[in-house]
Parts: C-alpha cells; structure tokens; sequence
C-alpha cells in the first residue's frame, strides 16, 4: 500500500512539472506581451517594465526563476494588478469558489447518491423510471442552459432570488444548484448501477438471511460496494465542478477564481494565468490521489499496482 | 417416478412470431433489431436524423439569409413570418438556429473523428505490442488523464486566437484518452483469441492481423464510445463558445446563440429558449442512441 502511494505521488509531480512547464512556454510563445494592450506606451517605459517583472532575461533564465521562485510557494506579482501578487489575488478570490463548490458537491452527493439508490432498490417501478430520466435529462442540458433558464423563471418571473451576485446566502441557492445537478446526474446514475451488481451477491443475501433490515442491508452492506464506481468518479467530477464554476460565476457574476482565470487568460496575465493553472492542477491532481487511494481501501479487489 | 411438473416435452417452444427465423442472423443484424425494440434509442437515432437534416436543407429552404439584418424588425416574438422570431438585429432565429447547427455538428463530428482516430492507433499498438511499450504508453496515458485539460484548451483558445480548426483540434487532442484505454483492452483480450494465432500461424502480416481480423472485432465498443464522445465534444465547443472562446460571429453554433440569448433573456427570452431546448434534445438524442447501441451490440461498460 505504501509503495502505491509512493509511487502514484511521485506520477503525480512528474505530471505537475509538466503541466508547469507546458503552461509556461505556452503562454511565453504567444504573440503579443503582457503591455501590448496598453496604448501609448514608449519603448523606454515597456523596457522599464519589462525589467522591473524579469521580462528582459533569457527565456530560459525566466523558467528558472519562475520555478525556485515557485518552490519557495511564490507565485510571483500580477501583470494587470499593480502592487498585487498572484497569492494575494488567489487568497482572496479561492475561498468563494471553494465555499461554491462545496456547497454543490454536497447538493451532487445527497441528491446523486439518493436517487440512484431509490431507483435501484425500487428498479422497473415509477419511482425508478423518474429518477432514471433525472439521470438522463441531467446530463443531457447544460449548466450554461439550465442556469439562465432558472435565473429566468426563479429571479425574473418570480423574484425569489437575485439574478446575480454573491453576497447573503440565498445568493448561493441558483449557482449550487444549477452546478450540483449537473453532477447529480452522472452520481444517480452510477450509483444506481453500481448498486444493481452487488444487490444481487450473495452477501446480500446471506445479510437478508440473517435478519437484517432492508435499511441495514442497503446502508452498510450493499453501499459500500456500490458506491466504488461513486468514488472513482469523484476525481473527474470535483474537478469538473472546479471548471464548471467559470461558467456558474461568469452567469451569475461571482467574484470566485473562474472568472478570474478567464479574465486574465483574456488579458495575458502571464503569472496570473500560470498561477491559476497550478492551483488547479495541484487541486485536481491532489483530488485523482486521494480517490486512487481511496479506492484501493474500500475494494480489496483493486489490484495494487506498483 | 415420472415427472409431474414439467410440461410434455414433444412441445417445441414456438418462434418469436414478429421476428423473422432465418434472417437477422449476423452481428450487426441483430444489434439492429435489439436496437429498434429501444424506444429511447429509436427517437434519438429519428430526432438526430431529423435535426441533421434540417440544418443541412433548412436554410436552403428558408427565404431569410442568416445574417440577413432588418433592423427596422428588431426583436420579434415567434411569428408567421419568423417562426422562431428574431434577434435584436432583426436576424430570423430558425435559420441562424439551422446555420449554428452546422457548426455545432461539424465541430462535434470533427473533433471526435480526430480523438477516434488518435485513440484507435495509440491504444491499438499499445495492446497489440504489448509489454514495456505499453507500460510507457499507457503510463503516460495516466499522466495525461490527471491534467486540468478543459483548462488547456481554453489557454489554447485564449492564447492562439479562436480559429475553427484549432477549436477542433484542441478539444479531439483531450478527448482521445479513454479511446485510447478502450482500444487497448480489447486488443489485449482479442489478440490472445484462438483465430489470432490461427492467422498468425496462415503466415499473415502484423498489419494485416490488426486491420482485417483485431480491428472489425472491436467496432462494437468503438462505435458505443464514438457516440457518447459527440455529445461530449459538442459539449465542450458549446461550453468554449458561452465563455466567449469557441466560435466567433458573424459565424454562430448552438453555444454562441445560447449566450446571445442569455444576455437577452430578460426581455426576448425565445433567444434563449430555442437555442437551449435544440442543443439539449441534440445531447439527450446522442446520450440515448449510445446507451441503446451499448445494450444492442452487448458492450459492457468497459472503463478499464
């Protein structure tokens, strides 16, 4: 067990310094510098801000300090902000999105994990053919579809929340919503699946036949199992929610990282841009880890590879 | 003792009346008919069929152009005259709708024949080689699998200006990954099969046992995933397109009109709503049709 994290962490920095680099010389072979926007700037002045951001060293030079710069946590000023750091910036817009996020996941798991295990427990009833077609429906219309529409009916036509905005909570009800559902969908659906395998194992049975409640048989014996291929959709589906919020914020205007990884990739925000990427990057890939590992704990059966 | 309980055994069990004993006895014929039995299935290959014509022929048919302005009209509810109504241009809503499906179609159809075919040929010479090429390739395919890659493609936009091609590119270059596993697995599976050896021992070519007798054996789960990954792909061009970063006017696809009509809902929310409830009876079309084909040709979720 201790090799297989070992070994799946080390994967995991491998994959993390090529993202890093892919992103940066990405970003530093595009057309058009960081100051090129601004108008009327003389040659001396874009030289002096140049060389006041590192801009006038080797490109190679540059990737150097960028990473030791990046080791020591630092990740560096904002082009666009002046007298800003990319950590600032990132401390003060990550807690909304995280906040966001959580709040969807946990609408996703209880509404996901719920209906699936409805639909499977009452399988080829009504209840069953509702929850399945949520499934379906729920995959099938897009967050960029399904929020403007609700904004429609739910703020325009009859006022019970804001259009947009984050400031009580009931600004957080549409964008969670809208967010988690898309992934309650895919949940509901693997859950119900996963759940219809074991209930028809033997342990299941031999559960029953001890006397077991239904309740107690579904919970803690028939779940544990069904939920495996819960678990490893996790990883895709919190990041999937992490990148969805750029469209939940852009509609509902959310002052959350989303937006601001938009917005400064549209402005060429270089650490900006590359800032963002690695917080997503070490989140999503923190996220794959922990699910692998945790996969490996819940199913004895999940060859550990090493 | 003689059996009581069971019925006299003379008694053939009788056919099937509707379907037909001696035809329909090959693969595909089969999957066929399993697959009209699926009603959902059978509405999204007719609602597909139906949507894909209509934005081919539509604006042949239609007598407005699709940047066609009349800004005397302005926005107009559904009418007589403009089915759908019009944008705020005095546009005719169906035949941009129509011209945005092209896109949209393209775009999808595009981008997953380039991640079918990247996949198909990565997974292929992984599975069929085998050993530390494919513990190299797959590996890496790991790798790929844990990057933030929506976040790629839309640096990709962002950074290398928003052209059609690349858009396409970009999103098949992300979405070849679990082609890639698929292929493989069923390469490892049917290469150790008895009619392998049987070519291989006839003297047969390695490019020959891939294409003619590995290859047509895996089209089944081939053709599932190809068409579960449309739906994903036109997802991610619509997705690009509402941030501002996929299709750029005047050329329109089902996402840039979606976020037209989203700034616009307020006041002419048929902006928004037709747009909308196209795109999703697309995806939800695409989403059954491969469901029902995955249970037709007897593909069994194969992740890994």
């Amino acid at each position: 067990m201790l090799r297989f994290i070992t070994s799946r962490f080390l994967q995991s920095l491998l994959a993390l310094f090529l993202v890093i680099t892919a992103t940066f010389f990405m970003v530093r072979f595009v057309p058009g510098g960081p100051f090129t926007a601004e108008k009327a700037v003389t040659p001396e002045i874009l030289r002096n801000l140049e060389a006041h951001y590192g801009l006038d060293k080797p490109l190679w030079r540059q990737y150097l300090d960028y990473l030791g710069s990046l080791a020591r946590g630092d990740l560096g000023p904002s082009f666009k902000y002046p007298n800003r750091t990319v950590n600032e910036i990132i401390f003060d817009k990550v807690p909304v999105s995280a906040e966001l996020g959580a709040i969807s996941l946990a609408v996703a798991l209880v509404l996901g994990i719920g209906l699936g295990t409805l639909a499977a427990i009452r399988r080829n009833t009504w209840v069953d053919y509702v929850a399945s077609s949520f499934g379906m429906i729920g995959i099938s219309i897009p967050t960029f579809v399904v929020g403007p529409l609700l904004v429609l009916l739910l703020a325009i036509h009859l006022g019970w929340f804001n259009a947009s905005g984050w400031y009580g909570p009931a600004d957080r009800v549409l964008p969670a919503l809208v967010l988690g559902i898309a992934y309650a969908a895919p949940i509901s659906r693997l859950t119900r699946g996963g759940l219809l395998e074991v209930l028809n194992q033997d342990f299941i049975r031999t559960a029953r036949a001890k006397g077991a409640s239904e309740f107690r048989v579904v919970t803690r014996h028939a779940l544990r199992g069904g939920l495996l291929p819960v678990v490893s959709f996790l990883g895709p589906a919190v990041a999937g929610i992490l990148t969805g919020s750029f469209v939940i914020e852009t509609i509902f205007q959310i002052p959350g990282i989303g937006r601001e990884f938009v917005n400064s990739a549209f402005n060429r925000d270089y650490t900006l841009v590359l800032g963002t990427v690695i917080l997503y990057a070490v989140l999503i890939m923190a996220l794959n880890l922990a699910v692998d590992i945790a996969q490996a704990w819940m199913n004895p059966k999940v060859r550990l590879e090493s | 003792m003689t059996s009581l309980t069971s019925p006299a055994p003379a008694a053939p069990r009788p056919a099937p009346v509707d379907e037909p004993i001696e035809q329909g006895n090959s693969l595909w014929h089969d999957a066929w008919l399993r697959l009209r039995k699926n009603k959902l299935a059978t509405f999204g290959l007719a609602s597909l069929a139906v949507i894909s014509l209509a934005c081919l022929l539509g604006p042949l048919l239609s007598p407005y152009g699709y940047e066609e302005q009349n800004l005397d009209l302005g926005a107009s509810a559904p009418s007589g005259a403009h089915w759908l109504g019009t944008d705020t241009l005095g546009r005719d809503l169906l035949v941009r709708l129509l011209f945005g499906g092209r896109i949209s179609l393209a775009v999808g159809l595009a981008a997953t024949f380039v991640a079918l075919t990247i996949g198909v040929v990565y997974g292929a010479v992984a599975g069929f080689f085998g050993g530390k090429l494919d513990a190299v390739m797959m590996r890496a395919v790991d790798i790929m699998y844990s990057m933030p890659f929506p976040i790629f493609v839309i640096l990709l936009m962002v950074l290398f200006g928003r052209n059609i091609i690349l858009l396409f590119v970009a999103i098949g270059a992300v979405e070849w990954l679990t082609m890639a596993r698929i292929v493989r697995g069923q390469v490892m599976s049917i290469k150790k099969m008895e009619f392998i050896e049987a070519a291989r021992s006839l003297g047969l070519g390695r490019r020959r046992i891939i294409f003619r007798h590995i290859l047509p054996n895996m089209l089944g789960p081939i053709i599932v995933y190809t068409t579960l990954t449309i739906p994903g792909v036109m997802l991610l061009e619509a997705f690009l397109s509402f941030l501002g970063l996929g299709v750029q006017p005047p050329m329109s696809s089902w996402g840039v009109l979606i976020k037209d009509g989203a700034e616009k809902m307020e006041e002419f929310p048929w902006l928004l709503i037709f747009p909308g409830t196209v795109f999703s009876l697309t995806l939800f079309s695409l989403n059954f049709l491969g469901d029902g084909l995955r249970d037709a040709l007897d593909v069994r979720s194969s992740k890994d």
